[in-house]
């Protein structure tokens, strides 16, 4: 597919942190519809194969814009700064901090006794962080303050690391 | 008997060109063909009447001597030469061999590949050869059936195989001869069949959740798909490709051995027997609650409470797979709008009872739950080879398990993860460690664990002629790419110098192409003019494909997608491959000529599939504004 185009514009999205997510799910499926490989299992091997990779761009174009962390990268790649995830970190001492005592409350909670309910309470914690920090971001991104924006998005990664390992106790403690 | 058929309107354009396409399922204990007739799917039954075709293939000195029903009647007289249950070793290495333990009573050897291969009375013949017989079979009943060759099938494949056990599935069609149209997971398969999409949904945003929990003779399989009008969205799959109705059996006969007072150690003959009643134990307490048994002089009573705790363990691990599927897919059990029972495995009570249990729902199973998987893939079949043009119908799949590669310290790096939507592509950069070095190894594996030793090893690549430069100044770049049939490619590019290094690729178990070139001739090689005249045949029945395809095209873009040179140059190509297809004989020259076909079409072919990105997008705000 013509490569020039970026994700937002795959989809015929403007490129911004707000998206609409009912569009971008319709569209998806309709590009998708007209292009998956399976609209192309009787072409020959060059179609197949284009077809393939069209649908495969398709598909990481749509992962990138749904999830926040991708979606906050692929914006600030856009403006043609590297948003890779080694060269920036946070030096907001205060919100360091927190993290450490959250991730000390992660350690308590296994083993302990109602693990089950101090899991989910500490869950919505952390999903009202992330939120608030994606918020910043979004403002951050809007006034072009892009070396803030890159302080939120490291916190973000901070963030959604939490999540994922809360998620991941969640399930041990389940199949016990 | 060729029937005279009448179709629907708008289901079938000219009788004379509608094509041969069908679904193979290709299970465990039973295999299955089914095709789309009259806008229906139909098992096609053998000669005698019967839907099922025992995946059991027997063998006697000179070769296979039968298939099926047939085979399975040598299973006690003959059991090292009658294979049965080979699904289980599809795809997999000799530590896995190990680790099913005496559940295969076979003699293995293994050749260098270390692809296991067993031991029969006509040698040693590998898994793929033994499913490419039951393929063979299947597609044979297909020939006679619909009167003519088959245009391409879609196999069914357990959604939680990795990439070795579905390229074995690939290899083995291959070999039986049968153009593969799609590798299609089972209980997408059974999604489809039940028809859960288009007619209930009246506009794009409603949808509804469903679980497949498909549970056969040795694999179990969970899915957890999202349906909109028309779109099977998978969003998580899980399983084991390893557990089935057969573990049942060895532990029903398991508590056999013991009762009886037989000893650790039995010879096949005894394993088969115990088997057999075990398994037809199980079945006879699907419908009664206690089966009393006379085996060598003695009489044994097992009641439904007693086998339930010989199988519980094994039911709650296919439960724990459920919750980890839904918690893949951040649902919960009450989101869940429907459960889908499928597999023969879930005839028992205690199944049924348990998955309704866990999702809080009656399950469904209005269709039988062996037929279902092989009628969705017909129904899948005869939209892709394009019978049905009229089908408003899209499978998003997932990969079911991670692709990493090694790093230090025998630790994976994931580079897919599970459940992303397949096809899906990714790139890597990597450089080099020593000032010089040409060559470097990559080895790739699959599963979601941390250590390389405990997921599955898919292939080592050795990329070589990349230009000797310093330490860290190289850059190459790996490209995976996994396909709709969730099967992964692999190349690479240094991309300082753009040189393409080349790739050698060791699949860890499975077969090379020049294997199967070469299984393929030795096949044919006591009929060589049956091999040309059915090569010369395939080759027409593409040329005529290309025609009408290109010629469709031409006269819908044709003016606005290519200039009076370039369209004049396509359609020079396309009158000699006509002037070819009319007169020749030879299946090369054919052949050569739709490749140059081929190639002047690229640019084409790259210019309509762009069109058709706008194309889709501005039907849609078109309906937008109409709203």
């Amino acid at each position: 597919m013509n490569n020039s185009k970026n994700f937002f514009e795959i989809f015929s999205l403007a490129v911004a942190w707000e998206v609409d997510f009912e569009q971008l799910d319709i569209k998806f499926r309709t590009l998708q519809k007209a292009l998956h490989p399976d609209r192309f299992a009787n072409k020959n091997d060059f179609e197949k194969r284009l077809a393939v990779q069209t649908a495969a761009t398709i598909n990481q174009a749509y992962e990138t814009i749904k999830n926040p962390l991708s979606r906050a990268q692929y914006l600030l790649q856009l403006k043609d700064l590297d948003a890779s995830q080694e060269k920036h970190i946070t030096s907001d001492g205060q919100f360091l901090m927190d993290q450490m005592l959250l991730r000390e409350a992660l350690a308590e909670i296994r083993g302990s006794e109602n693990a089950k309910e101090a899991l989910v309470s500490l869950s919505i914690e952390a999903q009202q962080t992330a939120a608030k920090i994606q918020s910043e971001f979004a403002s951050q991104y809007q006034q072009k303050a892009y070396n803030e924006a890159f302080e939120s998005l490291a916190k973000m990664q901070f963030a959604i690391k939490f999540i994922d390992d809360i998620n991941e106790l969640e399930a041990e403690l389940e199949d016990l | 008997m060729a029937l005279l058929q009448i179709s629907e309107p708008g289901q079938s354009p000219q009788p004379h060109q509608r094509k041969n396409a069908v679904g193979i399922d290709l299970g465990t204990t039973n295999s299955l063909v089914a095709t789309v007739r009259s806008g229906s799917e139909v098992i096609l039954p053998d000669e005698q009447g019967r839907d099922l075709l025992p995946s059991v293939v027997h063998y006697e000195s000179e070769g296979v001597s039968c298939v099926g029903y047939e085979a399975a009647e040598h299973n006690s007289s003959d059991p090292l030469n009658t294979l049965s249950s080979i699904k289980r070793l599809l795809g997999r290495g000799v530590a896995d061999i190990k680790t099913l333990g005496d559940s295969l009573p076979y003699e293995f050897t293994t050749d260098d590949g270390g692809m296991p291969k067993i031991n029969t009375v006509h040698g040693a013949v590998s898994p793929i050869q033994v499913s490419s017989e039951i393929l063979r079979k299947l597609a044979g009943r297909a020939e006679l059936t619909l009167g003519g060759m088959l245009d391409g099938a879609v196999i069914t494949v357990p959604a939680y195989f990795d990439d070795a056990q579905r390229q074995a599935t690939k290899d083995a069609a291959t070999l039986a001869g049968i153009k593969v149209l799609r590798l299609l997971n089972e209980p997408t398969a059974a999604a489809i069949a039940y028809g859960l999409d288009a007619e209930e949904f009246d506009d794009e945003s409603q949808q509804r959740t469903i679980a497949v929990y498909d549970l056969g003779g040795g694999t179990f399989d969970i899915s957890i798909l999202r349906l909109s009008k028309g779109v099977f969205e998978v969003l998580a799959t899980g399983g084991n490709s390893a557990l089935g109705g057969d573990d049942f059996d060895h532990a029903i006969a398991n508590w056999l051995r013991t009762e009886l007072d037989m000893g650790e150690t039995l010879n096949v003959y005894e394993q088969r027997v115990l088997l057999e009643v075990a398994k037809s134990t199980k079945e006879e307490l699907s419908i009664n609650n206690q089966v009393e048994l006379d085996i060598l002089d003695t009489r044994l009573v097992l009641t439904r409470d007693c086998m339930h705790q010989l199988i519980d363990d094994l039911i709650e691990q296919t439960l724990t797979a459920c919750k980890r599927s839904m918690r893949d897919a951040n649902i919960k059990a009450d989101s869940i709008d429907e459960v889908v029972l499928v597999g023969g495995s879930t005839r028992m009570p205690r199944v049924a009872a348990k998955v309704s249990e866990l999702f809080g729902l009656e399950p469904k199973c209005t269709i039988d739950p062996d037929l279902v998987v092989a009628m969705g893939a017909a129904k899948q079949a005869d939209v892709l080879v394009g019978n049905n043009s009229t089908a408003d119908m899209l499978l998003l799949d997932v990969i079911p398990l991670s692709l990493g590669i090694e790093t230090m310290g025998g630790l994976t790096e994931k580079i897919i993860h599970r459940n992303t939507t397949i096809p899906v592509a990714k790139a890597q950069e990597f450089t080099t460690f020593k000032d010089g070095q040409t060559a470097m190894s990559i080895h790739v594996v699959q599963g979601d664990r941390e250590l390389v030793s405990d997921c599955r090893s898919l292939a080592r690549f050795e990329l070589r002629g990349i230009p000797p430069m310093v330490a860290g100044s190289a850059k190459i770049q790996v490209s995976y790419q996994v396909d709709a049939d969730g099967l992964l490619n692999v190349s690479a590019r240094e991309l300082s110098s753009g040189v393409e290094s080349r790739i050698e690729v060791k699949p860890s178990y499975g077969l090379s192409d020049t294997e199967i070139t070469q299984m393929l001739q030795d096949s044919f090689s006591h009929a060589r003019d049956d091999m040309r005249l059915r090569a010369l045949r395939e080759q027409q029945v593409e040329a005529d494909r290309m025609l009408e395809d290109l010629r469709a095209a031409i006269e819908k873009d044709g003016q606005s997608l290519l200039d009076e040179s370039e369209l004049q140059c396509l359609q020079v190509t396309l009158d000699e491959l006509k002037q070819l297809r009319d007169n020749t004989d030879d299946h090369r020259q054919l052949a050569a000529q739709i490749e140059v076909v081929g190639k002047t079409s690229e640019e084409f072919a790259a210019r309509r599939m762009d069109a058709s990105i706008k194309q889709a997008l501005a039907g849609l705000s078109l309906d937008d504004a109409l709203k």
